[in-house]
């Protein structure tokens, strides 16, 4: 984690976001399946460096903040089988998240 | 789902006095192997790492096994509180222990409960919380484990024979990113009065992935006495 003071995080735990549907090249954290889905944040898991820079020797600056974000199964898949109270939960950061009302 | 039976078809030596064990380096040398050797020798050249260096990594790495998770889930059984401590600050409680994760990635600890159930994956490629669980098996790297355990956990789960009520949420963590997830699993039931340490035998590994649920043998004592026999 950088030991640097964390940026003020622009979510909080219960807000609605969803994921940017942009195409990105090169490494990215941001798993494909989850662009464009809407979930809730469940936890601030702290600030890092961006590893879309990482990946290519930059610092990774400015550290973003990294969320926990809970989707519905139902909300990622069309026809998933399993019970609507099933979910996925991924570690977001947060210049690939945007509020939703 | 199964381990690479990487077990070579060498039918080439009509003669039987082949050695009782062959040696890992007879056959031709594979492309990631002369990569890394290149990488290696190279890094070393250029002074950015010592052999020393890359040996004691080494060690370090395999001295990390999931009897060194039990241990963890064992105490979180036995310790109410160090069981606090460890989901809110698993590197903390895991450093209580005696054992350091290092600096490359932070932990968080996922506790199954009657309502919930946590399966851990990682899409992206194979991230695992190797520091205490040491090197993942062959399946958690698979690419039907990491595309399948995100659309049908389920699925996954009954395959290994894991099957939850509809009414238990199954939550699937993919590891995206910086953090690895470790699940704490429920203490089975039948085990009251059972020692930390004969409760670490129950822990295995895949039920710190989430892909097992650790069960108590119905008879304890003669599962002993069967072992001493």
């Amino acid at each position: 984690m950088v030991k640097a003071r964390a940026p003020t995080s622009r979510f909080a735990p219960g807000d609605r976001v969803r994921v940017a549907a942009r195409p990105v090249v090169g490494h990215c954290r941001t798993p494909w399946y989850l662009r464009g889905k809407a979930g809730v944040v469940a936890e601030v898991q702290g600030t890092f460096r961006n590893p879309e820079q990482l990946a290519y020797f930059k610092p990774g600056l400015p550290a973003q903040v990294l969320y926990k974000v809970r989707f519905k199964q139902g909300d990622i898949w069309g026809r998933y089988a399993g019970p609507v109270g099933d979910n996925l939960e991924a570690d977001i950061y947060e210049h690939w998240l945007e509020p939703l009302k | 789902m199964h381990d690479h039976d990487d077990h070579d078809d060498d039918h080439g030596h009509a003669h039987g006095h082949a050695p009782p064990q062959k040696d890992h380096d007879t056959g031709p040398v594979g492309a990631y192997e002369v990569l890394e050797e290149a990488v290696r020798s190279l890094l070393i050249e250029k002074g950015v790492l010592t052999a020393q260096e890359i040996a004691a990594q080494v060690d370090l790495m395999d001295s990390r096994s999931p009897a060194l998770g039990a241990k963890v889930v064992a105490r979180a059984w036995v310790d109410p509180a160090f069981k606090k401590r460890l989901i809110k600050d698993t590197r903390a409680a895991l450093a209580e222990l005696g054992i350091d994760i290092g600096t490359l990635a932070e932990f968080r600890t996922v506790e199954n409960t009657p309502n919930v159930h946590n399966v851990i994956v990682c899409t992206l490629c194979s991230c695992y919380p190797k520091m205490l669980l040491g090197v993942p098996p062959a399946w958690y790297k698979a690419l039907a484990y990491r595309s399948r355990t995100v659309t049908d956990p389920r699925g996954v789960l009954a395959e290994f024979g894991v099957e939850l009520p509809k009414d238990v949420e199954v939550r699937v963590h993919d590891s995206t990113a910086d953090l690895r997830y470790i699940v704490l699993p429920m203490r089975p039931k039948g085990t009251r009065g059972w020692s930390e340490q004969e409760l670490t035998a129950l822990v295995t590994r895949d039920s710190m992935i989430g892909t097992a649920i650790p069960v108590a043998p119905s008879r304890p004592k003669a599962r002993k006495s069967s072992k001493a026999a």
